[in-house]
C-alpha cells in the first residue's frame, strides 16, 4: 500500500477520479434550475433526488455536459461518420494539427536561426533580444482575425495564415532556450576549441549545438503546445475553413455544449499527444548522443 | 592608432556607399510618367552624395556616429520626398537600402566599440532604439511608395493619426477590457498561490496534482471562452473567468517549484533556530520562492490580456478592445484595429514592466538580477 502511493500514478488517479466526482456534483448542481423548469412544464413533481441527477445529465443542451456525455461526443465525433465528413471531428482536428505542424515548423527554424544570430553577433544581440520581448507582450492572438482577414484579402488563405499566427507564437520560446543553450559552453570549452583552431562553424557545429540541444526540445514542448493553441484561434476567424476552432465557434453560437466540450478534449488530447511526441524526439536524440539517462 | 574594421563592417561600408552610388545613377522617381530626377530633392540629394563620399573610409577614419548622422539624414530625406513623388523608381528603393546599411553600420560599430571599452555601456540604449526605427521607417516607406492595400497593412502615420482621432473610443474599450483583466488577473494569481501554499503542505496532493498542472497549463485553455460567455454572460466578468482559468494553473505550477527551492541545508538551519513553519515559510522559503513566483506573473501578464481579448470575441456588450478588433475586421477598418493593436501592445508591455521593475526591487539578491546586464 505503501509503494503505490509513493508513486506518481496513484495521486494523479485519485486527484482526477476527485475531479470527475466534482464534475457529476457540479453538473447538477448547474443544470438543475432548467430541469426544474423541465419537470415543472412536464407536471412532474417530487422527483427523488437520484432520478433527478440522471436527468440533469442526460440533457440535451446542458449548461455543464456530464463527463459520459462529453465522452459520447467525443466518441460519435470520431468514430459516428466518415472521416472526411464536415461532422466529423478527426476531420477538423486533421486540419487544425496540419496548421499547428507548419507553423511550429517554420516557428523553430526561424528561433534557431534568430538565436544563432543574436549569439555570433553583438549588434543584433543589442537590438534584437529587447524587441523579441516585447514582441510577445503583443497579444498576438488578438490579432489573430486581422493577420486571417489581411492575407484572405490578398488571396492567401487556407493554411498559411493559421500556421504564421502559430509561429510568431512559437519562435519566442525557441530563441530564449536556444540563445541560452547556445552560451551553455563554458570559457574553457570555447579555449579548448581555440587551442584545436577551430573555425567559427566548427565550434558552431562540434559544441555549441550539442550542447544547446536540450534547450532545443525544452522549448519545443513549449512552442508546440501555444502553437496549437495559435491555430485554434487563427481558425475562430475563418469559419469557411473547417478545424477545431470553428467547432468550437458554432457551438457556442448554436448553445451546442456537448459539442464544445468535445471539441476542446479533443484538442486538449492534440496538444498532450504532441507535447509527448516531442518528448519521444528528445529522448531518442539524447540516446544517439550518448546521454545517460 | 588606426582602428581596424571587421570583415562584416567593411562590407557594410562598401554596400551602403554602393548603394547610394547606384541611387544617383538610376532614376529617381516618377510623377505621371515623367521622371523626376534626384536634384528635385535636395535633402535626398545631399545625403546621396555625402554616401558616396563616406566610401573614402578607406583611406582615412570616420567617426561612428557620422554613419549615424548619416542615416538619420537619409530616413528624412525619404519621408520628405514621399510626399511629392507618385512612382518612386528604382533610385528611390537603392536610396532605401543604402539609408538601412548605415543605419546597420552605425549599430555595429556602436556595439562593437561598446565592447572594447571605447564608448560608455549606456549609449547602447540606443541600439535597440535604432533598430525599431529603422523598422518603423522601412513599414512607411515600403507600405507608402510601393501602395501596398491599406487592407493588408497601413503605414504607422495613419495609425498615429488615427490613435489620435479616435481617443475617446480606444480609452473606453480599453477601460472594459482591462477590468477583465485585472480582475482576473488578481483572482487567478491569488488563488493559485494559496493553493500551491495548501498543495505543498501534502506530499501526496503535491505528487498528484503537479503533474495534472503541468499538463493543463499546456492546454488551450483559451478555448473555455466560449462556456464562460455562456456562463457569466456578456459583461466582464465571464472574460475574467477566462483569465482566472488560465492563470490559475502557471502560478499553481510555478509556486510549487519555487516552494521547493530553498535547499535542505538551508532548511536544516531554520529547524536548528526552533522556527515554525510560517517563520519558515515566510522568512526562508517563500523568498527563496520568489524568482519563480515572478516568472509566473511575467507569463501570466501577456496571458492574461490574450484571454481577455479573444474572449470578447464570443460575445461583448458593445465595448471592448477584442471586440472593436472582431468588428471592425469586418468593416475593413483596418486602421482603427492597428490602433487597438498599438493600445494593447503598449499596456501590455507597460503590464510587463510594471512587474519586471517590481521583480528587480524584491529579489535584487538574485544572480540574474546583479549581474548587470539582464
Amino acid at each position: 500500500m505503501r509503494g503505490l502511493f509513493a508513486g506518481k500514478t496513484v495521486p494523479v488517479l485519485i486527484v482526477l477520479l476527485a475531479i470527475v466526482l466534482f464534475w457529476y456534483v457540479m453538473a447538477v448542481v448547474m443544470n438543475a434550475p432548467w430541469q426544474e423548469t423541465l419537470n415543472g412544464r412536464a407536471n412532474l413533481t417530487d422527483v427523488p433526488l437520484l432520478e433527478f441527477a440522471q436527468q440533469t445529465w442526460a440533457q440535451d443542451k446542458p449548461v455543464l455536459p456530464a463527463p459520459h456525455q462529453v465522452a459520447g461526443g467525443i466518441w460519435t465525433g470520431l468514430f459516428g461518420s466518415a472521416i472526411t465528413a464536415p461532422r466529423s471531428l478527426a476531420y477538423h482536428a486533421g486540419i487544425t494539427l496540419g496548421a499547428t505542424m507548419l507553423g511550429f515548423a517554420l516557428g523553430t527554424l526561424l528561433g534557431i536561426g534568430l538565436a544563432v544570430m543574436i549569439v555570433h553577433n553583438d549588434a543584433s544581440d543589442r537590438s534584437l533580444m529587447p524587441w523579441i520581448i516585447a514582441s510577445q507582450t503583443i497579444p498576438i492572438l488578438a490579432i489573430a482575425p486581422m493577420v486571417v482577414v489581411g492575407l484572405g484579402a490578398v488571396g492567401v488563405t487556407g493554411i498559411v495564415p493559421k500556421a504564421l499566427i502559430s509561429m510568431y507564437l512559437s519562435f519566442f520560446p525557441v530563441v530564449v532556450g536556444m540563445v541560452k543553450g547556445l552560451r551553455t559552453p563554458e570559457a574553457i570549452q570555447l579555449d579548448l576549441m581555440r587551442t584545436y583552431n577551430a573555425s567559427a562553424w566548427q565550434v558552431f557545429a562540434k559544441l555549441r549545438w550539442p550542447t544547446s540541444v536540450p534547450f532545443l526540445f525544452a522549448s519545443m514542448k513549449v512552442g508546440i503546445a501555444i502553437s496549437l493553441i495559435g491555430a485554434v484561434v487563427g481558425e475562430l476567424s475563418n469559419s469557411a475553413g473547417g478545424g477545431l476552432g470553428v467547432r468550437l465557434l458554432t457551438g457556442s453560437y448554436n448553445g451546442q455544449t456537448i459539442q464544445i466540450w468535445a471539441a476542446l478534449f479533443i484538442a486538449a488530447g492534440l496538444a498532450a499527444m504532441l507535447v509527448i511526441l516531442v518528448g519521444w524526439g528528445e529522448k531518442l536524440a539524447n540516446r544517439r548522443m550518448g546521454v545517460r539517462a | 592608432m588606426k582602428r581596424q574594421l571587421t570583415g562584416l563592417q567593411r562590407a557594410l561600408a562598401a554596400f551602403a556607399g554602393g548603394f547610394a552610388l547606384l541611387a544617383l545613377i538610376f532614376e529617381f522617381a516618377s510623377t505621371e510618367g515623367a521622371p523626376l530626377p534626384v536634384w528635385e530633392f535636395p535633402l535626398a540629394g545631399t545625403f546621396l552624395v555625402l554616401g558616396v563620399l563616406a566610401i573614402g573610409r578607406i583611406w582615412f577614419q570616420l567617426p561612428l556616429f557620422i554613419d549615424g548622422a548619416l542615416s538619420v539624414l537619409g530616413a528624412v530625406a525619404l519621408l520628405l520626398a514621399l510626399d511629392t513623388l507618385q512612382m518612386a523608381g528604382p533610385g528611390y528603393w537603392f536610396a532605401l537600402v543604402s539609408t538601412w546599411m548605415f543605419a546597420w553600420l552605425f549599430v555595429e560599430q556602436l556595439a562593437a566599440s561598446i565592447r572594447a571599452g571605447r564608448t560608455s555601456p549606456t549609449l547602447g540604449m540606443l541600439i535597440p532604439v535604432v533598430f525599431g526605427l529603422s523598422l518603423l521607417l522601412i513599414w512607411e516607406i515600403i507600405v507608402r511608395a510601393a501602395s501596398v492595400p491599406m487592407v493588408l497593412l497601413p503605414p504607422p502615420s495613419m495609425i498615429w493619426t488615427r490613435i489620435l482621432t479616435s481617443l475617446p473610443t480606444l480609452t473606453a474599450d480599453f477601460l472594459q477590457t482591462f477590468k477583465a483583466v485585472l480582475a482576473g488577473f488578481a483572482l487567478g494569481c491569488g488563488s493559485g498561490f494559496i493553493v500551491a501554499i495548501l498543495v505543498d503542505r501534502s506530499p501526496f496532493l503535491k505528487r498528484g496534482l503537479l503533474p495534472i498542472g503541468n499538463f493543463v497549463s499546456a492546454l488551450p485553455i483559451i478555448g473555455i471562452a466560449p462556456i464562460m460567455v455562456m456562463w457569466f454572460g456578456f459583461d466582464w466578468p465571464s472574460k475574467a473567468a477566462v483569465v482566472v482559468a488560465m492563470t490559475f494553473f502557471p502560478m499553481l505550477v510555478n509556486t510549487v517549484a519555487g516552494l521547493n527551492a530553498s535547499s535542505s541545508i538551508e532548511r536544516d538551519l531554520m529547524r536548528t533556530y526552533a522556527a515554525s513553519y510560517w517563520e519558515t515559510l515566510l522568512k526562508l522559503r517563500l523568498p527563496a520562492a520568489a524568482p519563480f513566483i515572478f516568472n509566473a506573473l511575467k507569463i501570466n501578464s501577456t496571458l492574461a490580456l490574450i484571454g481577455a481579448i479573444v474572449a470578447e470575441f464570443f460575445g461583448t456588450p458593445i465595448v471592448g478592445m477584442g471586440f472593436r478588433i472582431s468588428t471592425e475586421v469586418g468593416k475593413l477598418n483596418i486602421d482603427l484595429v492597428w490602433a487597438e493593436i498599438a493600445v494593447a501592445a503598449v499596456a501590455g508591455s507597460a503590464f510587463y514592466g510594471v512587474i519586471a521593475l517590481i521583480e528587480r526591487a524584491v529579489t535584487f539578491w538574485h544572480p540574474s538580477v546583479r549581474g548587470g546586464r539582464t
